[in-house]
């Protein structure tokens, strides 16, 4: 019988204790975050999809030399890269570089193989749409508009 | 999927009850057709499968650094060690070198990534018994973990960082203050842990002598890790056989006694408390030195290796077959959780049926991980 009542007297003491967490988390400053009305600073270093870094401050121009290296280690093959001989311009020049984000899984390794660091993780992680095409990004178009 | 179990339907009072899936989108799928006598369960099948993804296939059919993103999205809630068991594969096999501030990062890393898994798995286990507070607190915390991670991964949860030869990025001076003031902050959190939840009257009648799995039973299904810990055996994969670092750094195996739930619970909290010991102890003598030495091509010898490391949840090994090409021959992922499900029939048959979500919330499974 004693053990019965002692029971009761240890079960009620932790739920208050308990209780007691729960209360001083109460007056505690709020932490949520109202998102989207309100933003937490993101880390500059978050992968968000690939994205041409740009070389020059004036144009849009970058580094990226058709070498097609990114494309080849990409496990997802989701890098097309294209380039074409111009004239009076050394090597190929860059015409298509578009990335399918829906199957990019941000491993990294394009960024790591590209020789001119032509390449870098973007920032964007608002993402969100009705067609997988709203995804496929066209990253030379995105640097002109940049 | 139909079940291949032959439940005794023909007496009147028995019905097949179905726990689970919820929607394939979702993560962790597990179907459990449950025989029912009243509000006890006499028969049980696990169904898997729902998430299978052929990972193991995926990895034979390109080549090895393609698999890298993979090993992070079997056990989605603490991918550092996937990442780790695979680089380390890799490494053992063509005779790769690392550096060793890189080996100290990977540790520092994985035992992070180990604390937000078990606050996860915690938090969960809380919520699954019905309790919804502690879950927001163990998120709380985790969220720390998350965002030191962030800074140096660049993700959040599916880690792809580990590389063979080093890892992908350096750590910073702002990662290190914020891990020393996370585990300064922890250390202090976890007693709060224990008023909240561990000694909590409800907490310890819902978890003691529940679900017992006696260290014959462990043995004979294979559990790993805090499953096989709780039922008093102290086998650790980190101790028993030291890999990257760890025989460095001193740190207990803790264990329980009768192998209930609220053993393997509180294996759980302490595990959590030895890896801050191990990562002060590592950011106490990390190295400097490169990350990363990328190593020449690297083809796969003919011939078979494998890997063994402890993640949150257990053993994991790979094993790899090699053809002399880059391209795996044969890739076979040992997971922890699915010698861990095993025991699930054994230990909850005949069981009431809220003492099973119980005994299987304290388990701590991750299905896609099963699935692979
Ligand atoms: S690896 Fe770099 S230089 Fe080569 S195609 Fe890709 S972005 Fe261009
Ligand atoms: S991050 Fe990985 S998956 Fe994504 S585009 Fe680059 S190589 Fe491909």
């Amino acid at each position: 019988m004693s053990g019965y009542f002692s029971e009761i007297y240890t079960g009620g003491k932790s739920l208050l204790i308990g209780l007691g967490v729960t209360f001083r988390a109460f007056i505690k400053p709020v932490v949520t975050v109202q998102y989207p009305r309100e933003k937490i600073d993101v880390s500059p270093n978050i992968r968000g999809h690939i994205e041409l870094i740009k070389c020059n401050d004036i144009e849009a121009k970058h580094d990226c030399r058709v070498c097609g290296m990114c494309a080849k280690n990409c496990p997802c093959n989701c890098i097309v890269v294209e380039g074409e001989k111009q004239e009076g311009v050394k090597g190929k020049v860059l015409t298509v570089f578009t990335v399918d984000f829906t199957k990019c899984s941000l491993c990294g390794l394009c960024v790591e193989t590209c020789s001119r660091s032509a390449l870098r993780f973007s920032n964007e992680y608002e993402l969100a749409g009705f067609t997988r095409e709203e995804f496929h990004f066209d990253l030379i178009k995105r640097l002109e508009e940049k | 999927m139909a079940t291949q179990t032959k439940f005794d339907t023909q007496d009147k009072h028995r019905f097949l009850l179905n726990m689970g899936p919820q929607h394939p989108a979702t993560h962790g799928v597990l179907r459990v057709v449950l025989e029912m006598d009243g509000e006890y369960t006499m028969g049980i099948d696990p169904i898997l499968g729902y998430g299978h993804r052929m990972q193991e296939k995926m990895g034979e059919s390109k080549v090895w650094p393609g698999f890298y993103p993979n090993t992070g999205r079997m056990d989605y809630v603490g991918a550092m060690p996937f990442n780790h068991g695979y680089v380390a594969l890799i490494e053992r096999m063509a005779g790769v070198t690392v550096p060793e501030r890189a080996e100290y990062i990977r540790v520092i890393t994985s035992e992070l990534n180990r604390i937000s898994s078990h606050l996860l798995g915690i938090g969960a286990y809380v919520l699954d018994l019905g309790a919804f507070t502690p879950i927001l607190y163990a998120f709380d915390d985790r969220e720390d973990i998350l965002d030191a991670l962030e800074d140096i991964t660049g993700s959040r949860l599916t880690y792809c960082y580990y590389r063979a030869g080093g890892v992908s990025k350096d750590i910073d001076d702002t990662f290190i203050r914020r891990t020393r003031a996370f585990i300064e902050n922890f250390r202090t959190r976890i007693p709060m842990y224990n008023d909240l939840v561990t000694n909590n009257i409800i907490f310890i009648k819902r978890t003691k002598d529940v679900g017992i799995i006696t260290a014959d039973m462990a043995r004979r299904y294979g559990a790993t890790g805090p499953v096989l810990r709780g039922s008093g055996i102290a086998y650790d994969i980190r101790k028993s056989e030291p890999y990257s670092v760890y025989s460095q750094f001193d740190f207990d195996i803790p264990t329980g006694e009768n192998g209930d739930s609220l053993d393997r619970y509180n294996v759980r909290i302490h595990e959590m408390e030895q890896s801050l010991r191990i990562i002060e102890q590592a950011l106490d003598k990390l190295p400097d030195g490169p990350v990363y030495e990328k190593p020449k091509k690297v083809k796969l010898q003919p011939g078979d290796c494998s890997f063994s490391v402890e993640t949150a949840r257990g053993a994991l090994t790979y094993y790899l077959v090699g053809d002399g090409s880059e391209t795996p021959y044969k890739l076979k992922i040992r997971v922890p959780s699915f010698s861990n499900l095993s025991l699930l029939r054994e230990m909850c048959e005949g069981m009431l049926i809220a003492d099973l979500v119980s005994a299987m919330g304290s388990l701590d499974l991750v299905i896609p991980e099963i699935d692979r």
